[in-house]
């Protein structure tokens, strides 16, 4: 019952305000390409300081949340990830856009993030200690493992030719080795230059890989953008909520997903919305309209990506681990403030830490109404200004985002060139996802493959290590069914065609 | 008449004083009223870290002495070299700063392509340091430093040992420790230390090296067995130091401020004076060992000695791991 009063602490005048300024500014910066959920919350830590620590937590928690969710509306309405999290949602959301069906995507989003936002809270309110043990459960080999995994997401995710879909990932994993290598120490693949030693960062690669042939597309053709609603219909909420209720298990089953996959830190939410997504597709009865505005895609990216809020709070409350980046940028306010993390969290500092948790509830239901109005907005606008005028903004803030990352003026040269170079490999049909999946997986396979290796001459047996645990084995069973899936899959519809070709005319 | 040009005299010499008053008083505080606006304080890693917190701590008091605010930016890539590699290159008017890092402005520049020499980089104080501590979990059949020598002993290379990074802090105190006990261990590069303690918690490695402030920040279920300082740390009076027990092992991972090149040596002094009054704030170095720092406070005067002696410690470590190799 006292956890319950320290929760309605979040409902005080000053927090609600808190809660709804921090959606709103999260969701604006979040929307932006290259603003991250990241850099939101860091530019406010200071203005926290004069806080309450549970109204500060609760502030950042709010943003963080609110850019979260923001981060699918450049997805769907300029195919732009604002986020590494967004990525799947562009598969469904930016056909879902084309054909004119922009509003809906933005209200579906709008619904998921909020369902995804209260399962990963709830389970850090209800589980957080119990959870946090299965993170410390994954060692080097699981990662490598998993990230084996997330490239063999590959064979489902590629349109098409699988062969490109790993032509794309191998140029993505080798992107990923440039630079200082964590493991090592070497430097790879700079050239002599300083600007390298950083590697390529994700966030610009993003950026450039599926922005710049947007607007290149978007000058070289003389059609409209998006193609506008029919007339005024408001947000298209009861359908929003009609096509929410039809996959209401794949929405549960990817809130799942994503709250557990957030819980390994450094993971995060990349990797959460890119398995539900191919679990998704796999179990949908749908699955050939899956990559062409299929709604059940973006209910699926966008609850497993909101889930990674909550689930990224675990193992940095209990742990003192940063789940995600921004929990790493939260976790440093917090010791800024004198607060420690672990089990005092939930002992001598329960008020702060369960008002937060409700505050972060909070934050998400109030996700729905001001997540619904920002939402009609930026659809409007994006539908209704010129392309004179959209075409050089959208430029203009993929520069500006790109710098604002590292402050680094070489990460707009990389993410141009990319963004040249993935229009031509796009034109030869490699896709930037696989691409971008190599990106992200490389370093976690190379790491955790190197620190692997070093343990198993420790013990004096390297297969021991990678082969010798249940965990691993588990992760290699999921990878070979995810990688023979398709091949099955093929041949039972080629015996059982007609069969089914039959039930879905009746 | 007469009294109109002696009023009107007066009047010229008291206007006369008053500007040579208002003149001499803008002179003064051109000189002394540094700094006149917000410092952009840059730290070349990402937001969250030591080195970021740190910052943040110093934020408030460097507002409380100016009046001015110190703005925070970060310049994240390359474990630090790629700001560091550019600070020559910003404007040296004193309104821009960055922060600098041990070892890692030694280290870098001896391997190829790090973009700087240490000695590009004008470092106008060092403020404090986080001490190496060998660190285990609370369950560790190790309870003192000499069960991880003789476990270390027995069977060489068998021990492992998790720490953030390759050329790091903790890999360089690996290599020192290694050294001076006579000892062999599988040192794991982690990404940062967050990984490097799951991995400790996780019991994926049997020890890790990290820092008094990691085993603050973790003291529910980690400990350390000895720490890198020249007096036991207040944080943890029941745990020797190195020295103590014979191995003569101070230092960790230092952070410093630097300017860009072409700074003028007033403006260099003045900020120097600034952060040491900042160091030399009661309630400022509380919440410092609270976390687990050791503040020093080696000034403009003193940078250049002190750097030159930790070169001369990282050298003779750089050798012995070049030689390993």
């Amino acid at each position: 019952m006292e956890t319950l009063g320290f929760m309605l602490a979040a409902l005080s005048p000053f927090n609600l305000l808190l809660a709804v300024a921090g959606v709103a500014a999260g969701i604006i910066i979040g929307s932006l390409p290259g603003l991250s959920a990241t850099m939101a919350v860091a530019v406010l830590v200071p203005v926290t300081f004069g806080m309450p620590t549970e109204s500060a937590l609760i502030l950042l928690g709010a943003i963080y949340t609110g850019a979260i969710y923001g981060g699918s509306y450049a997805a769907i309405l300029v195919n732009t990830p604002g986020t590494p999290s967004a990525i799947a949602t562009t598969f469904d959301g930016y056909p879902m856009a084309r054909r004119g069906d922009g509003d809906l995507a933005v209200t579906l989003s709008t619904l998921s993030s909020v369902i995804g936002g209260l399962v990963g809270g709830l389970a850090l309110f209800c589980l957080a200690p119990l959870l946090a043990l299965v993170a410390l459960k994954f060692g080097p080999v699981e990662y490598f493992w998993l990230a084996i995994f997330g490239l063999t997401l590959i064979s489902s995710l590629s349109e098409g030719s699988t062969l490109k879909g790993f032509i794309g990932a191998g140029i993505g994993l080798l992107l990923s080795t440039v630079g200082v290598a964590v493991v090592g120490g070497d430097t790879r693949y700079t050239f002599g230059s300083q600007f390298l030693l950083g590697g390529v960062e994700t966030i610009s690669a993003l950026i450039g890989l599926y922005c710049i042939p947007v607007l290149i597309e978007l000058v070289a053709t003389p059609s409209e953008h998006l193609k506008p609603p029919e007339a005024s219909r408001g947000v298209r909420f009861r359908e929003g909520v009609t096509l929410m209720f039809r996959g209401k298990w794949n929405a549960l089953r990817s809130a799942i997903i994503g709250t557990i996959v957030a819980i390994l830190p450094g993971a995060g939410g990349s990797i959460a919305s890119l398995v539900s997504y191919s679990e998704a597709r796999r179990a949908s009865p749908r699955s050939e309209q899956f990559g062409k505005g299929e709604p059940d895609g973006i209910i699926a990216t966008e609850t497993a990506n909101n889930a990674t809020v909550g689930g990224g709070f675990i193992p940095t409350f209990v742990l003192g681990i940063p789940g995600t980046p921004p929990d790493a940028v939260i976790l440093g306010a917090l010791l800024v403030q004198g607060f420690r993390t672990g089990p005092e969290m939930f002992t001598t500092n329960a008020s702060v830490t369960y008002t937060f948790m409700g505050g972060l509830l909070v934050a998400t239901v109030l996700m729905l109404p001001i997540g619904l109005l920002i939402g009609r907005y930026a659809f409007k606008s994006i539908v209704s200004v010129p392309k004179a005028i959209l075409v050089p903004t959208i430029a203009f803030m993929t520069i500006i985002g790109t710098y604002a990352i590292r402050n680094n003026p070489f990460d707009v040269v990389v993410m141009v060139v990319l963004g040249v170079a993935g229009w031509l490999l796009a034109r030869w049909g490699i896709k930037p996802s696989p691409i971008v999946l190599g990106l992200i997986l490389g370093p976690i396979a190379e790491q955790g493959f190197v620190q692997g290796y070093l343990m198993g001459n420790a013990t004096g047996s390297v297969a021991g290590v990678f082969f010798g645990r249940p965990l691993s084995l588990g992760i290699i069973a999921l990878t070979v069914l995810f990688a023979l899936y398709p091949l099955w899959s093929a041949r039972r519809k080629r015996t059982q065609g007609e069969v089914v070709a039959h039930e879905q005319s009746t | 008449m007469r009294q109109r040009n002696t009023i009107h005299a007066f009047l010229k010499a008291a206007s006369a004083m008053a500007a040579a008053l208002l003149f001499s008083t803008t002179l003064q505080a051109q000189e002394s009223q540094f700094p006149e606006r917000d410092v952009q304080y840059i730290i070349p890693f990402g937001p969250g870290g030591e080195s970021d917190i740190s910052a943040r701590l110093q934020q408030k008091y460097f507002q409380q002495i100016t009046g001015n605010q110190l703005i925070i930016q970060y310049m994240a890539g390359g474990g630090g070299a790629v700001g560091w590699s550019q600070l020559n290159e910003m404007d040296g008017d004193g309104y821009t700063i960055m922060g600098t890092n041990l070892p890692h402005i030694i280290l870098q520049p001896m391997q190829q392509g790090a973009g700087y020499q240490t000695e590009d980089i004008e470092n106008f104080i060092f403020f404090h340091y986080s001490p190496d501590a060998l660190l285990v979990a609370n369950d560790s059949p190790y309870k003192t430093l000499d069960d991880f020598i003789a476990a270390a002993k027995k069977t060489p290379g068998a021990v492992t040992v998790s720490g953030s990074g390759t050329y790091s802090a903790n890999d360089i105190a690996n290599q020192r420790f290694e050294a001076l006990a006579d000892i062999t261990t599988t040192y794991i590069p982690f990404k940062g230390t967050g990984a490097s303690v799951a991995a400790l918690l996780g019991d994926q490695v049997q020890a890790e090296w990290g820092y008094t402030t990691t085993a603050a920040n973790h003291s529910d279920k980690m400990r350390p067995l000895a720490v890198a300082t020249d007096e036991r740390h207040p944080l943890f009076p029941d745990v020797p130091t190195f020295k103590e027990l014979g191995y003569d092992m101070t230092g960790g991972a230092y952070r410093g401020i630097a300017v860009p090149r072409s700074t003028p040596e007033d403006v260099t002094r003045k900020l120097s004076e600034i952060f040491s009054d900042i160091n030399a704030n009661p309630e400022f170095r509380k919440s410092m060992e609270a976390l687990g720092f050791v503040l020093i406070d080696e000034d403009v005067d003193q940078v250049e000695d002190f750097l030159a002696e930790q070169q001369r410690q990282y050298q003779r470590v750089a050798e012995r791991m070049e030689a390993g190799q």
